[in-house]
């Protein structure tokens, strides 16, 4: 049965807080704070995207999973923000890490649970016995809508799993991925900004999905959310994933672990797997773990892991994801924020 | 920069893989086919991703493509086993940067060929 | 090997932003002055100093098009190219081909053109003489390779910004008499101090500018310089040439400048001198931490007291290193490729009693120090009175 053998976190250093946003476009700060329980969100620097993202926590699964890049044989990278449109964010991972050339690749895209699907295919992958290692990594840079309140959420970060039937920290007991055709955000091609359905993205997509997905693996498992130490669910904001783990029957102790988006915001196709990082960080030999994520279009991947033996001799061998989020970082007017976006109108070159 | 040129610096951009000449033992970054003792064999080598700086300086004026970044840190950076390189200093507040401050290099998009061409990836240097 | 003389120096009038002229323009000016100023009515062979005429005016091939402009048809000509140090190679190369007895009269010229393109292009053009694939691909420019030399010698030496300033304080003062000079005015210390950071802790009047200009020397056999001209004969008593990493990172030792050393143990030892026989100093101070390390690879004062003998007043005209009498790179103008030939032209100047104000009193043998990039070539020459 395939699983985890390592895995990394990485997130840019730069922050903006909800207030300083909000001034800009005369809204109500706290009402949003309330609202989405988010504080602040990551922002990437114009150096950094999907791609460098990926490689930096890519690089920390490695050396978690102590294995021979080389040996690698698929390389998965799920984001809504490729740097490119055409040609593959993973075949610049893959280099940087050494896996090449024997190594497959493709991207994901699935809004934000492109990452997860990314992770399920490498563990069938594993399982199936065409590879050794393969890599799943959820990682975005995603835009949100100047004055949306998306603006508030979107940011960037990226979590990189290491799957092989060996050596694992977490074995994978179950997987389960529920989709439908809903129109509940979207981005058409060529365009610079997503969309979103407002109200509809929740009740029919976010709630319905998630808890679909989660309902129908823990029944497959035979499971019940007192049989989990953690859950992890995909974080649009910091309400949504807290909503849905209580009407499931989890308790606060359950989820906080893995809650990032309050500090971090919404890092897309990061996010679940950012939060299931956090989780890994801390878990114990025997702990299960529910990671349920969510992708707007719609649909959720659901996941069961079971931690070994392995996993406290290795949680320290790189950076964790809540002293990456809690460590030192730099804020950032809106005038650098929207500078580091791209979101001002610069001259084109011409003479 | 043209695909072709790009493309054959890949080892040293993303991997830091340099030339240690079999005969002195010198490691050479970028790899090179002679060393200045004669000798004409290499061994491939990676460098270590952790040092420290040893000399920098603050762009505030840049060349084009780096124009929208000005200031910048950019120094020389010399990592674990003795080799130097340059790279450009980043997540520390510009007044924080002096030598001897140990660093790790980081994956980064060093730029861009516009909107249109292709994007350049590296290393820079950030606080370790 | 014969011994080599210098019977015309030259320049176009003025150096600057010459939005009227061309490149071959203003090359034809100043090898025509060269040429009236010698006396001669040809030359035999022709070594054109240019950095890189390619990016700065989409023009390569300029020793054929410059030989055809100048109305010598048919001239061997060649263009010489280490990137800031292309007019003392160019200079060199004319003297091999004057000693080895192949040619009598040899131009040799250095032009740039570079107000054509805009300062981006012209960033990027300088840049060049940087590793394209190591330094620049970083977002390294020339201010930035320097500043970092500068804040080596400031972390090992103490050198204060104040020493930086005056180089340029004192540069200004001697440009400020020369007539071709680009910038002919005083500046202040305080001016520099308070001028816009470029690179930290270079400040914009710490740097040479983007100037337009041509400088040209002609050379024949020392034994038949009085048959030919009318000036009196400056040998050219020895030469030195070194290349060193051209990236800054590979260098030993930071706060020196190799291939200027070694270039100028070469010279000496050539010429049979040490830096207390000449009288006076052209250097390459394409910054103003440049004239610092490089009088100090020269060997005129100890490791790191370069900054102190400048503040002493040594390298004024009137103290005993007079360094950088004509402005230097700083008041004069950086027309890259033409620099090193109008450093000869200044020595020459100043050797045959004819600089004027800036005239150092009873100067009988002078030294040129022309250096590429961040210290990856350098070329010096020791000229004196027959």
């Amino acid at each position: 049965m395939a699983g985890i053998v390592g895995w990394g976190c990485h997130m840019p250093r730069y922050r903006i807080k909800v207030e300083e946003i909000a001034k800009v476009w005369g809204a109500d700060a706290q009402a949003y704070k309330k609202g989405l329980n988010v504080q602040e969100k990551s922002v990437p620097a114009p150096d950094t995207d999907t791609i460098t993202l990926s490689v930096t926590a890519a690089r920390r699964a490695v050396a978690r999973a102590g294995v021979d890049p080389a040996a690698i044989g698929a390389c998965y990278v799920g984001s809504e923000s490729h740097p490119y449109a055409v040609k593959p964010s993973g075949t610049t991972v893959a280099e940087a890490l050494g896996a090449t050339p024997e190594c497959r690749c493709a991207d994901f895209e699935f809004a934000c649970k492109a990452g997860t699907e990314a992770m399920s295919v490498a563990l069938r992958l594993v399982d199936a016995g065409e590879v050794t290692y393969a890599l799943g990594i959820g990682a975005d840079t995603s835009q949100g809508a100047p004055g949306d309140a998306l603006e508030y959420t979107a940011s960037a970060g990226a979590a990189a799993f290491v799957m092989g039937a060996d050596n694992l920290v977490a074995e994978c007991e179950h997987t389960y991925s529920y989709m439908t055709d809903t129109a509940d955000f979207w981005r058409r091609e060529h365009q610079y900004y997503p969309q979103h359905a407002g109200r509809f993205t929740g009740e029919p997509a976010y709630f319905k999905h998630v808890i679909g997905c989660a309902t129908a693996i823990m029944d497959k498992a035979g499971l019940k959310p007192a049989d989990f130490a953690y859950c992890v669910f995909h974080q649009p904001n910091g309400k949504f994933p807290a909503t849905v783990a209580k009407k499931l029957g989890f308790n606060p102790h359950q989820w906080e672990q893995g809650l990032l988006c309050p500090l971090l915001g919404n890092t897309y196709s990061g996010s679940s797997p950012m939060g299931l990082t956090a989780i890994l960080d801390v878990a114990k030999a025997g702990d299960r773990i529910l990671h349920v994520s969510y992708g707007s279009g719609a649909g959720s991947d659901g996941f069961v892991f079971r931690c070994t033996d392995r996993i406290a001799e290795v949680q320290k061998a790189a950076p964790q994801t809540r002293e990456l989020l809690e460590g030192e970082r730099f804020y950032l007017q809106y005038g650098e924020y929207a500078k580091f976006r791209g979101k001002i109108i610069m001259n084109v070159k011409g003479a | 920069m043209p695909s072709a040129r790009y493309t054959r610096e890949i080892p040293q951009r993303y991997r830091l893989e340099a030339g240690k000449c079999s005969s002195c033992g010198k490691v050479y970054y970028p790899p090179r086919r002679v060393c200045p003792c004669g000798g004409r064999d290499f061994e491939t080598v990676t460098l270590s991703d952790t040092g420290k700086v040893v000399t920098y300086t603050i762009i505030r004026v840049g060349p084009s493509d780096f124009a929208e970044e000005v200031p910048y840190g950019l120094g020389i950076v010399e990592v674990d086993g003795g080799v130097r390189l340059m790279a450009q200093l980043v997540d520390v507040p510009l007044e924080e940067i002096k030598a001897g401050m140990p660093v790790r290099l980081e994956f980064r998009k060093i730029y861009q060929e516009g909107e249109a061409g292709i994007i350049c990836y590296g290393h820079k240097a950030v606080p370790a | 090997m014969r011994d080599v003389a210098i019977i015309g120096v030259g320049a176009n009038p003025k150096w600057g932003e010459l939005w009227g002229q061309s490149l071959r323009d203003i090359f034809v000016e100043a090898a025509l002055a060269a040429i009236d100023d010698a006396g001669v009515d040809h030359v035999d062979g022709m070594y054109v100093g240019c950095m890189s005429s390619g990016l700065f005016a989409g023009q390569e091939h300029i020793g054929s098009l410059l030989a055809d402009y100048l109305g010598q048809r048919h001239l061997p000509a060649t263009r010489v190219e280490s990137a800031c140090a292309s007019g003392g190679a160019a200079v060199k190369m004319a003297a091999l081909e004057v000693a080895s007895g192949h040619s009598d009269i040899v131009l040799a010229g250095g032009v740039e053109k570079m107000t054509d393109v805009g300062g981006g292009d012209a960033t990027y053009a300088l840049g060049t003489a940087a590793d394209a694939e190591y330094e620049c691909y970083h977002g390294a420019t020339f201010p930035g390779l320097y500043a970092m030399i500068a804040r080596a010698h400031m972390d090992r030496y103490g050198t204060t910004p104040e020493m930086l300033a005056q180089v340029a304080v004192k540069n200004h003062d001697n440009g400020a008499l020369n007539a071709m000079a680009q910038y002919p005015f005083h500046i202040r210390a305080k001016q520099v101090l308070d001028s816009i950071m470029v690179a930290d802790p270079l400040h914009i009047l710490d740097c040479s500018p983007i100037t337009d200009g041509a400088a040209a020397a002609i050379l024949c056999p020392l034994e038949t310089a009085k048959k030919l001209s009318k000036k009196l004969p400056i040998k050219i008593a020895g030469f030195g040439h070194a290349t060193d990493t051209i990236q800054l990172a590979q260098r030993e030792d930071m706060t020196w400048l190799g291939a200027t050393a070694k270039a100028a143990e070469q010279a000496f030892e050539m010429a049979g001198v040490a830096p207390k026989d000449v009288d006076l100093f052209e250097v390459h101070d394409c910054f103003t931490i440049a004239e610092l390390v490089v009088i100090e690879s020269l060997g005129l004062v100890g490791k790191g007291e370069a900054g102190k003998a400048t503040l002493e007043g040594r390298t004024a005209r009137d103290g005993d290193l007079p360094v950088n009498t004509s402005g230097g790179l700083k008041s004069k103008g950086h027309p890259v490729g033409a620099t090193g030939v109008a450093q000869v032209m200044e020595v020459v100047k100043q050797l045959r009693g004819e600089a004027g104000e800036r005239q150092v009193a009873g100067a009988k043998r002078g030294l040129t120090q022309n250096m590429g990039g961040s210290g990856g070539s350098a070329v010096v020459h020791i000229l004196e009175v027959a």
